[in-house]
């Protein structure tokens, strides 16, 4: 069955609270989740006393100046600062989001900082996400074409064909999307999840791509698909703005149009 | 402890191939049901008070008969369907999991055969 406790071990204590310094105005409270498998102790949350007047605006400003000036043992996982990497998806106020891209003035009262729901703790704020990468090479994200590669040297595309893959190529692969989803939670190991779904749309989608009814046939199956039950938690939490249940549902769509 | 890689896992069996009837047959039941229950609600709302003979009478007709069978198929149909993905979605052991889907199928079409049969015992028996 779903599981709604926490196993023992993975209840989260109570942990270390580190002051602001002296004389800081605004100061603003982050309680951010910390585990260290090696340490054998349950997670925490730990209160770190940020000043506003002496930090970046954005949630990542925040956890880097808090990983160099006052403890450097806080993990994440982080490197363009600015939403295109897809590298410091967290939960952050309850929503899974970019701490790149999500303000610190967004949030109303202490911040709040853990890691992608459901998903293995490699440690503090850094999420094992080798599962997720292989359902991404499940789907074989790469173009598949018997067509000899034409003399011109590049496949061509109509700008209206082109057009149908926007809203699908923009996607980082930050799964901010399936770690927000109950269906993958409770069915993460067969159920591929919006992310990889949302990338599947982009190759069924793409009309230089000749496997469309192969792609079809391995997505075919009541887990790797049907588990989606338009519950919306994807496209409401997606910091890049775009919808992966509607990508999904198109997916649906396609199913029946070979059927009917 | 398992040493397979993890696209090994991630492809698991692979493919059912299979899904696209069953969700189909899930939006086909639920669209037919619009019109039949809201038939059978204004159906008995008009004959609220009505005596037994009255009710005999009604449920004699072949019409009404007939959307009523045809409102217990879909219901039925509906439910097993239903009740299938709420047991694949948090039903984890593969034992039980199984053996919920099956007596949910049997007792579906068991409840519904027996509902099809009272109707016709009515309208065609006495």
């Amino acid at each position: 069955m779903a599981e709604f406790n926490l196993p023992a071990n993975s209840r989260v204590t109570e942990g270390k609270t580190f002051k602001a310094p002296a004389g800081a105005k605004r100061v603003k409270k982050f309680k951010i989740y910390r585990y260290d498998p090696d340490s054998g102790q349950n997670p925490r949350v730990d209160t770190f006393e940020v000043d506003l007047d002496a930090c970046g605006p954005m949630v990542l400003d925040a956890l880097l100046k808090i990983k160099n000036e006052v403890d450097s043992t806080l993990t994440l996982r982080r490197s363009c600062r600015e939403g295109i990497c897809g590298s410091c998806s967290m939960n952050i106020d309850g929503t899974n989001t970019l701490a790149c891209l999500k303000p610190i003035d967004d949030v109303k009262g202490d911040v709040k900082i853990y890691p992608l729901p459901h998903m293995p703790v490699i440690k503090d704020l850094v999420p094992d996400l080798t599962h997720v990468y292989a359902q991404y090479a499940s789907i074989e994200p790469w173009m598949q074409a018997d067509t000899p590669f034409p003399p011109s040297g590049e496949r061509l595309q109509s700008p209206e064909d082109r057009a149908k893959l926007d809203g699908l190529w923009e996607c980082i692969l930050c799964f901010c999307c399936s770690t927000s989803c109950p269906s993958y939670w409770w069915n993460g190991d067969r159920y591929l999840g919006p992310a990889i779904l949302l990338q599947a749309a982009r190759w069924i989608n793409d009309s230089r791509d000749e496997a469309t009814g192969k792609r079809l046939d391995d997505l075919e199956d009541p887990f790797k698909l049907y588990r989606c039950h338009t519950i919306m938690n994807c496209t409401n939490t997606c910091p890049k703005g775009l919808n992966p249940a509607k990508a999904i549902a198109d997916i649906k769509k396609k199913m029946i149009e070979r059927v009917v | 402890m398992s040493l397979r890689t993890p696209l090994g896992r991630a492809r698991g069996l692979g493919s059912a191939k299979e899904g696209v009837h069953h969700w189909w047959q899930q939006r086909l039941t639920a669209v037919a049901m619009v019109p039949l229950v809201f038939w059978f609600v204004v159906s008995i709302a008009a004959n609220v008070g009505a005596d037994y003979a009255s009710m005999h009478a009604w449920l004699k007709n072949p019409l009404n008969a007939s959307l009523l069978v045809l409102l217990l198929a879909a219901v039925f149909h509906h439910a097993q369907l239903g009740l299938q993905v709420v047991i694949e979605d948090y039903v984890h052991c593969h034992a039980v999991k199984t053996a919920s889907i099956v007596a949910i199928k049997l007792l579906s079409i068991a409840l519904g055969v027996f509902g099809v049969v009272s109707v016709l015992f009515v309208a065609i028996g006495g």
